[in-house]
């Protein structure tokens, strides 16, 4: 067998991935078009009214990142473990924590990487002023990668449940809560025209330490899911 | 001393030598739980001046702050005896986690349950957004949750070793979660009255509370031996020695 070192049997799990992904193209944007049609229902259910909009923009921007973020984690490990990819992957020479992170972030380029991009269209529908728009960018990038890691976790010990999907959210919502609120108060901090440094930091913070902590636990979890 | 405290330990994780113990320490717990609760409920009730701004309503915190002292106290019981179960392959240690949890849980429903009450005519209304009550709310979350793992994997010991990590991850997050809801309360509507463990607390008041949590913990001693029999029980049903259990 080749032996490969572990940033090239990352990049080839990336790769695999991605050319997985990019067979079901439209599946992969279920979460993003997921995204704005939760956001288009708030002023829906409560009001036009431009102030009381704004006021909600960032409460409403994440919870809707929240929600899209959970509903794709279903995909995240499912395939796998039914078709037996995930138990090669563990019977790998290479730590599965690392292959898991590496399909984490695969699954946050495609699921959690548009939200990003697509949130400032949805914030100005808010009419958040947009001098805001950057930190909410910001905080967005720093903290839905939190929310995938987390996610995962939650996705590795559910991959063996059959119907998992409300177990799930039921699992990560709560744990995902910091992460909304050091979020959506960036986001308010600067709407209201003050300096959104300090939770941009908490949220950059909880970032290195799911990043260095939910891939562990993730793979704990997966080998438990494959026995 | 240390190693005799590691032969017990080894000895206490057999199940037939716990199970016999348990029945042995049961009544101990349960009866100690109760007198002490009952002089505390007396010295709270009874003894205890009335507060100048609250009157008689403060009583409830006797019922109240042990309830959400237990509440977080179970949770890290649970987590360490997952972590045991976890590291050392201990099934009794899984066997204990998985009791822990509705225990814990309805601590925490209790401390909710009370803290509206006491809320409904000190604040005006059953419930606010204050920080503590939030962040008992999400840690009833965590334990529905936590209960919701083990409930959906039908082979024991795949949904020991699950519960487990997720024991674990959770523990590591209820300080996060905690103060980011401090954080952002304080943020949001400025510190809420609270006259909780304000240090303006007097002798007479202070010590049924202290012991009444003394008698909760005495009280979820009791109650968990007896849940974690049962488990016992349940999981070694095709064991010899629940023949002889149960014959005598």
């Amino acid at each position: 067998m080749e032996n490969v070192g572990i940033f090239t049997a990352a990049a080839r799990l990336v790769e695999r991935d991605l050319k997985v992904i990019f067979r079901h193209v439209s599946e992969a944007f279920n979460p993003l078009v997921f995204f704005v049609v939760v956001a288009t229902l708030f002023p829906l259910a409560t009001s036009p009214d431009a102030a009381l909009l704004r006021d909600m923009a960032p409460g409403v921007v994440w919870v809707a990142a929240l929600l899209s973020s959970t509903l794709a984690l279903d995909s995240l490990f499912k395939a796998d473990m039914d078709d037996g990819t995930m138990e090669q992957l563990a019977l790998s020479p290479q730590p599965l924590a690392w292959l898991l992170l590496a399909k984490i972030v695969t699954h946050w380029v495609v699921s959690g990487l548009p939200l990003v991009l697509i949130a400032p269209l949805v914030a100005r529908g808010f009419f958040l002023p947009t001098e805001a728009i950057l930190p909410m960018m910001a905080a967005l990038a720093l903290g839905t990668p939190t929310l995938s890691l987390i996610g995962a976790v939650g996705a590795a010990l559910t991959a063996g449940v059959r119907r998992g999907g409300a177990l799930l959210s039921l699992l990560v919502l709560p744990l995902s809560l910091p992460t909304m609120i050091f979020g959506a108060r960036a986001t308010d901090l600067a709407g209201l025209g003050e300096d959104p440094s300090g939770p941009l930091y908490l949220l950059a913070a909880l970032l290195f330490l799911t990043l260095s902590l939910a891939p562990l636990a993730a793979a704990a979890a997966i080998r438990i899911s494959l026995d | 001393m240390w190693k005799a405290f590691v032969r017990w330990f080894h000895r206490m994780a057999s199940p037939p030598h716990f199970y016999a113990a348990a029945t042995r320490w049961t009544p101990w717990f349960f009866w100690s739980a109760l007198i002490v609760i009952a002089i505390c409920a007396y010295g709270g009730l009874v003894l205890a001046p009335a507060d100048y701004q609250q009157g008689d309503g403060f009583r409830i915190i006797y019922a109240h702050v042990p309830s959400a002292w237990m509440s977080l106290f179970i949770y890290v019981n649970m987590a360490i005896a997952a972590a045991i179960g976890l590291i050392w392959r201990i099934k009794l240690a899984h066997a204990v986690a998985a009791s822990c949890a509705p225990i814990g849980a309805s601590f925490t429903f209790l401390a909710l349950a009370t803290g509206s009450i006491w809320g409904k005519p000190m604040w005006g209304t059953w419930w606010v957004w204050d920080a503590r009550l939030t962040s008992e709310l999400i840690l009833l979350f965590l334990y529905i949750g936590y209960m919701a793992l083990r409930s959906a994997m039908e082979e024991p010991s795949r949904a020991d070793r699950a519960s487990a990590v997720l024991a674990i991850v959770g523990v590591v997050n209820v300080p996060i979660i905690h103060y980011s809801v401090v954080w952002w309360n304080t943020l949001h509507q400025g510190p809420t009255v609270s006259k909780i463990g304000e240090p303006s607390i007097t002798w007479e008041m202070l010590w049924p509370m202290l012991g009444m949590m003394v008698g909760f913990m005495l009280f979820f001693g009791a109650i968990l031996l007896t849940r974690v029999r049962a488990e016992v029980l349940a999981r070694e049903r095709n064991a010899k020695w629940i023949e002889e259990v149960a014959v005598s």
